[in-house]
C-alpha cells in the first residue's frame, strides 16, 4: 500500500510543480516529498511517498515516466531499501525537564544542535517510526517546534539508480 | 548568422517546413509579427479568435498528419489559446503553439497581458517551455516539433517573452536532438507480438477495436491489411473513423454509447479482443466493472504505456509505434505455418450477423419534416463518401459519426476527449487550407456554429468555399436528449431562442446562405452547395427537433445494456 518512489528529473525550472500537478489532477496521494540536486547538479533526484493499489501505483509510475523531464523512476520499496528522515525538533529545556530531554535524545542516539538556558534543538534522523517513536517518548507540552524533512530513500546493496 | 529572436522563431518555422501558421497578433508578439512581414515562406492566416488558431491548426494537423502551428500574444491571446490546446491534448495531435510573454524583467510583476502561460498550459501540453534567452529559440523549437510529433503525439507550448524575440543571437538550426529523458518506444516487443498473434489464431470469437491511435500513426493500411487476414470482425472507435474502411463487410460500425448493437454485443462476447491505439474510455465500454464481467482475452498495443491496464486488464500489452507492430504482426503470420481458420470463426460470424440483423440505425424518415440522419446520408452520397467532414459536437457529431461512412483515415475531424463545441468551423479552415480544392464539410447544429460563428470572415478572407451543414433544430440536442430521459423532460437551458438567421448572417459577411426547410430539398441543396466550388455556402438546415440519437448506452451503464430506439424506453 505504502510505496516509496524514487526518481531522476532534469534540474529545470517547473519540473518540481510537473510532477506535484500530475498528482493532484489524477487525485493521487502525497505523503512527502523530496527533492534536490544529484552530484550531477544537471539532474535532481525526488522521493515520493504515496498510497496507493497496485493498479494506482502502476498508473503513478507510468505517469511520471511520461514527463518529458524525467529521466528514471523506482519504486525503490519493491526491494530491500533504506528510508531515512531528518527532524528538527525545538523544545522547551528547563528544571528537571532539561536533563530528562538530554537523556531521551541519546537514548534515540539524536543531538543536541542548539542550547539556550530554556530550549534544546534537538536533530535527529532514523525511518519514520523512529522518529514518530521520539515524538511519541517527550513529553508532548514541552515540543515548541518541529520540522520534518520527508523521507530520502536508496535501494540497498548494488540496486543503483543513475543514468 | 546573427537574427534577432524574432527572426530566429519565423526561421526556426521554415526549418520545419510549417506552410501556415494561425494567430493573431498581440503587444508582446509585435518582433515575431514584423519578421513573419518580411518572408513569403511561412503563411500566417489571421483568425478572429485565437481559440480558432488552435483549433485551425489541430484540424489542419488532423487532415494531414503534419504537425499544426498557432501563433498568439500574451495573456489574453494565451488564455483563449487554452481550450483549444486541451482540445487537441485530449485527441493526441501534434501542435506547436508559440505564446508571447511580457519582457523577462516584468514577469512576475502582473504587468500588463501578463499571465503564467507555462503554469496555465501544463496540465494540457504534452510539454513546454519558457525561453528566457535568445540563442535557445532555435533549439527549442526544434525540440517542441520532435516531442509534438514522436511518442504520443500532443501540444508543446513555447512561450517566449518579447525583450527575448528583440535580442540578437547566432542562428544555427540544430539538425538533430535528442533528450536523454525522452526516448519514446517504437519497436514492440517480439516475443510479446508472437504471443499475440498465437492467440488471434487460436480465437473462437475473436473482435478487432482500433481508436485514434490507428489514425495518428498513420496505421490504417496496415491495420486493413491485418483483418483482412484474419478475418476478424472490427469496430472503429469515434476517434478511429477511417481506420478500416467502413463501407467493407468485416466492419461492424462504432463501438460505445452511440455504437452499434453489433460492435458492442461483439466487443462484450467476444473471447478474444485485439485494441489497438483505443483506451477502454467511458464512452467507449461504459461501466468499467460490468465489461469485466464476461471473461475475455485482451491484447492490447498502444504507443503509450499508461494507456494500458488503466481502465481494464489487459493480458498481452504490447508497447510500440502501431504501424511496425502491425506490421510485424502481419510478417509472423505469413511466416508461420498457421493460418486463420475461416471454419473455426464461421459460428461467431453467424453471431455478429444475428446481431446485424436488427439493423439498429434504421431511422424513421419523414416527408413532412427534415430528419437530421437523413441529412448526414445525403452528403455521403452527394460527396461520394470522398469529403473531409468535420463536427462540433452534441447530437449531430453523432449523427455524423454514425451516418457518414468514411474509408478512408484522415476524413473525419472531431473533438472526442474534451468535447469541444466551437471546434467545427476552424477544424475545416484547417482541413481545406490543407487540402486546397478538395470537398470540406462542417457538420454543425446552431449552438455549436455560434461558438466560433466569427470565423466565417476569416474564411471569407482566405476564400475558404467550405459547406456549413447546420442541423438546426432549435434545441441543445444533447442536452435536450438527457432530459428528456433522464430528467423527467425539464428542458432546463436547453432551448435555443432568439436564433439568427443564419444563411443571411453567412451573407452579411460575404458567404452563401441557403435555409432549407422540406426533406424533398434537401439531396438538391447539397448539390448546388458543393457545386460552388469556391464558396462557402452555409446550408441552414430546419430538423425535427424532438429527434434522438440512438442506440443508446447511458453514463455508466454497461455495454450490453442498449437502448435500441425510442420504443425501447
Amino acid at each position: 500500500m505504502r510505496h516509496v518512489i524514487s526518481l531522476l528529473i532534469e534540474n529545470e525550472s517547473g519540473a518540481l510543480s510537473r510532477v506535484s500537478g500530475l498528482f493532484s489532477a489524477r487525485g493521487y496521494n502525497i505523503e512527502s516529498l523530496t527533492v534536490a540536486p544529484t552530484e550531477d547538479a544537471s539532474m535532481s533526484r525526488m522521493t515520493i511517498v504515496t498510497v496507493g493499489s497496485d493498479e494506482i501505483i502502476e498508473q503513478i509510475t507510468k505517469q511520471l515516466n511520461k514527463l518529458v523531464e524525467v529521466v528514471k523512476v523506482v519504486d525503490i520499496s519493491e526491494a530491500a531499501h533504506i528510508e531515512r528522515e531528518l527532524m528538527l525538533i525545538k523544545v522547551r529545556a528547563t528544571g528537571k525537564d532539561r536533563e530528562e530531554m538530554k537523556r531521551t535524545a541519546d537514548i534515540f542516539r539524536a543531538r543536541i544542535i542548539d542550547v539556550t538556558d530554556a530550549s534544546y534543538v534537538i536533530e535527529l534522523t532514523g525511518n519514520q517510526s523512529k522518529l514518530d517513536a521520539f515524538l511519541g517518548a517527550i513529553d508532548s507540552s514541552l515540543i515548541l517546534e518541529t520540522v520534518r524533512s520527508g523521507i530520502c530513500g536508496i535501494g540497498r546493496g548494488d540496486r543503483v539508480l543513475k543514468i | 548568422m546573427v537574427l534577432t529572436g524574432a527572426e530566429i522563431v519565423i526561421r526556426s518555422l521554415q526549418e520545419e517546413k510549417a506552410e501556415y501558421v494561425f494567430g493573431y497578433p498581440g503587444g508582446a508578439v509585435l518582433h515575431i509579427y514584423d519578421a513573419l512581414f518580411q518572408q513569403e515562406n511561412v503563411r500566417h492566416v489571421l483568425v478572429r479568435h485565437e481559440q480558432a488558431a488552435v483549433h485551425a491548426a489541430d484540424g489542419y494537423s488532423r487532415s494531414t498528419g503534419k504537425v499544426g502551428v498557432a501563433l498568439v500574444t500574451s495573456g489574453p491571446g494565451a488564455t483563449n489559446a487554452v481550450t483549444g490546446i486541451a482540445t487537441a491534448y485530449c485527441d493526441s495531435i501534434p501542435l506547436v503553439i508559440i505564446s508571447g510573454q511580457v519582457p523577462t524583467a516584468a514577469i512576475g510583476q502582473d504587468a500588463f497581458q501578463e499571465v503564467d502561460t507555462v503554469g496555465i498550459t501544463r496540465p494540457c501540453v504534452k510539454h513546454n517551455f519558457l525561453v528566457r534567452d535568445a540563442r535557445d529559440i532555435a533549439s527549442t523549437i526544434k525540440k517542441a516539433f520532435y516531442l509534438a510529433r514522436t511518442g504520443r503525439p500532443g501540444p508543446v507550448l513555447v512561450d517566449i517573452p518579447k525583450d527575448v524575440t528583440a535580442a540578437k543571437a547566432e542562428f544555427e538550426y540544430p539538425a538533430e536532438i535528442s533528450m536523454r529523458s525522452y526516448n519514446p518506444v517504437v519497436k514492440g516487443h517480439h516475443g510479446q507480438i508472437k504471443k499475440a498473434v498465437q492467440l488471434l489464431l487460436e480465437a473462437k470469437r475473436p473482435m478487432i477495436y482500433t481508436g485514434g491511435g490507428v489514425i495518428l500513426a498513420d496505421a490504417a493500411e496496415a491495420l486493413t491489411k491485418l483483418t483482412r487476414m484474419l478475418g476478424f470482425p472490427i469496430t472503429n472507435t469515434l476517434m478511429g473513423l477511417g481506420g478500416y474502411p467502413a463501407s467493407d463487410r468485416q466492419y461492424l460500425g462504432m463501438p460505445g454509447m452511440h455504437g452499434t448493437y453489433e460492435a458492442n454485443m461483439s466487443m462484450h462476447y467476444c473471447d478474444v479482443l485485439l485494441a489497438v491505439g483505443a483506451r477502454f474510455d467511458d464512452r467507449v465500454i461504459g461501466d468499467p466493472n460490468h465489461f469485466a464481467s464476461e471473461p475475455r482475452k485482451i491484447i492490447h498495443v498502444d504507443i503509450d504505456p499508461s494507456s494500458i491496464s488503466k481502465r481494464v486488464k489487459v493480458d498481452i500489452p504490447i508497447v510500440g509505434d502501431l504501424k511496425e507492430v502491425l506490421e510485424e504482426m502481419i510478417r509472423q503470420l505469413e511466416a508461420g505455418t498457421q493460418r486463420p481458420d475461416a471454419e473455426q470463426l464461421a459460428p461467431w460470424w453467424k453471431q455478429v450477423e444475428e446481431w446485424r440483423s436488427r439493423e439498429c440505425m434504421k431511422f424513421k424518415n419523414s416527408d413532412e419534416i427534415i430528419k437530421p440522419q437523413f441529412v448526414v446520408q445525403k452528403l455521403w452520397e452527394v460527396t461520394g463518401g470522398d469529403a473531409f467532414v468535420t463536427s462540433d459536437v452534441g447530437q449531430h457529431q453523432m449523427w455524423a459519426s454514425q451516418y457518414y461512412r468514411f474509408d478512408q483515415p484522415r476524413r473525419w475531424l472531431n473533438s472526442g476527449g474534451l468535447g469541444t463545441m466551437g471546434v467545427g468551423l476552424p477544424y475545416a479552415m484547417g482541413a481545406q487550407l490543407a487540402n486546397p480544392g478538395r470537398p470540406v464539410a462542417c457538420v454543425t447544429g446552431e449552438a455549436s456554429i455560434q461558438m466560433n460563428i466569427q470565423e466565417l470572415s476569416t474564411c471569407k478572407q482566405f476564400r475558404l468555399p467550405i459547406k456549413i451543414c447546420n442541423l438546426n433544430n432549435r434545441y441543445l440536442g444533447m442536452v435536450r436528449q438527457w432530459q428528456q430521459l433522464f430528467h423527467g423532460g425539464r428542458y432546463s437551458e436547453s432551448y435555443m431562442d432568439s436564433l439568427p438567421d443564419f444563411s443571411r448572417l453567412a451573407e452579411s459577411y460575404g458567404h452563401i446562405g441557403m435555409k432549407v426547410e422540406r426533406p424533398g430539398d434537401v439531396e438538391g441543396a447539397l448539390r448546388e452547395a458543393f457545386a460552388r466550388k469556391n464558396d462557402l455556402v452555409f446550408l441552414d438546415f430546419q430538423v425535427d427537433p424532438t429527434e434522438n440519437v440512438y442506440p443508446m448506452v447511458q453514463g455508466g451503464k454497461g455495454l450490453t445494456e442498449m437502448i435500441l430506439s425510442a420504443e425501447d424506453l
